[in-house]
């Protein structure tokens, strides 16, 4: 420990206060670009658990059944088309059929529930212990009463399922439907819906069985249906 | 003189009765229009969908750019697409019918939409629709109107 100087490494070589203005200067420099380290590595941490977050919670793009299974409830307390408050539990002992839409869908809904209606047919008296329900994910328009025009139009045996924007929600929720309102000015009242799809199966005990695509024909819905029926679940 | 005045007449019949009865195909050029038909409405507030298959004879392509009916107060050309089980409905846009192919409109794809309905699209009855190509101009075709729960011509 010499009167202080630079050695023949450079190395700072004093006496004294152990950091040295420069030294202190440098050191804090250090200490920030550690905090910074470390704040980077924080962000990455929590932005990777958002993103697991969000990946969980968002609809799996191509969920497999087991997955889909495991994680839809088909809980869901609504009003029918007549007005009667309806909830999963009033349907235990028969498997539904459920499709979510909206009666002013020109397109997909009326394709949706034209297939479901030709499955009831196909089916026949067999199809006594299935009900099919169709559930707005547009409560602002479709009031009990719009749904009853509109379900009557495709066959009596459908339900129409509406109620309160929460209780949609929920129902939606559980059921992983994911639904969206898109402005649209040539459309009644300025918008329309986006929307999943799928035609979920619900056994009689309330458990979610298996999702059937949109473009799935009545004949694969109506033998799928008549298997499961054969099965143990029948009523 | 007289069987070929009543023959003449029978023709004259047949080819002025012809087209409504022959519903199912118009030709317009190059281009083929068939089996068009359209959804009943359910009331009036609700958009009604039509559909039909455009076939190209053609040696060039040629692309439909607008339609109309009387009975809507507008009418576009929608596509839909899916996202992953999500559907989403949107103005298709200009559609191209290639040469020596054929465009069909059918459930969950492409489907002439009608908006601002004036009157309903009554079950049983007609609608006719406009359809205005860039290269073979414009044909009024007549769809028939099928149930609400139809999901194909009949
Ligand atoms: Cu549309």
């Amino acid at each position: 420990m010499s009167t202080g100087g630079i050695d023949a490494n450079g190395q700072v070589d004093r006496d004294g206060p152990p950091e040295s203005e420069p030294m202190r200067r440098s050191l804090s420099r250090l200490r920030t670009v550690r905090h910074i380290l470390w704040g980077v590595i924080l962000l990455a941490g929590v932005g990777l658990g958002g993103f697991e977050l969000w990946h969980r919670t968002r609809p799996d793009p191509n969920p497999t059944a087991q997955e889909m299974a495991s994680s839809i409830v088909a809980n869901f307390t609504l009003s029918t088309h007549t007005g009667a408050t309806a909830s999963d539990a009033t349907y235990r002992g028969r498997w539904l059929l459920v499709f979510f839409g909206f009666t002013h869908c020109p397109d997909v809904c009326p394709t949706g529930l034209a297939t479901i209606a030709q499955v009831m047919d196909e089916l026949g008296p067999e199809g006594e212990a299935v009900q099919p329900l169709f559930i707005s994910i547009d409560p602002e328009r479709d009031t009990p009463e719009a749904m009853a025009e509109f379900v009557s139009a495709f066959h009596p045996r459908i339900v129409g399922l509406t109620g309160a924007t929460e209780a949609v929600a929920a129902a939606a929720k559980n059921f992983r439907v994911y639904y969206e309102r898109v402005e649209d000015a040539s459309s009644p009242n300025g918008y329309t819906m986006e929307h999943t799809t799928s035609i979920y199966l619900i056994d009689p005990e309330g458990r979610f069985v298996k999702p059937y695509s949109y473009s799935a024909t009545s004949e694969d819905i109506a033998d799928s249906l008549r298997r499961k029926l054969k099965g143990k679940g029948q009523i | 003189m007289k069987y070929s005045s009543i023959f003449s007449m029978v023709v004259t019949i047949f080819i002025l009765t012809g087209p409504s009865l022959a519903q199912e195909q118009a030709r317009l050029g190059d281009l083929v229009i068939e089996r068009p038909w359209a959804r009943a409405s359910i009331g009036t507030s609700r958009p009604a969908a039509a559909y039909l298959t455009i076939r190209n004879e053609g040696e060039e392509s040629d692309t439909l750019l607008a339609v109309r009916t009387p009975l809507s107060g507008k009418a576009e050309v929608h596509a839909m697409t899916n996202d992953s089980g999500v559907m989403r409905m949107g103005p298709a846009g200009p559609v191209e019918i290639p040469a020596g192919g054929e465009v069909s409109l059918a459930p969950g794809g492409l489907h002439i939409m009608m908006m601002k309905l004036q009157a309903p699209l009554v079950k049983g009855k007609s609608i006719e629709v406009t359809l205005k190509f860039e290269r073979a101009g414009e044909i009024t075709i007549t769809a028939p109107i099928y149930g609400p729960g139809a999901t194909r011509p009949e």
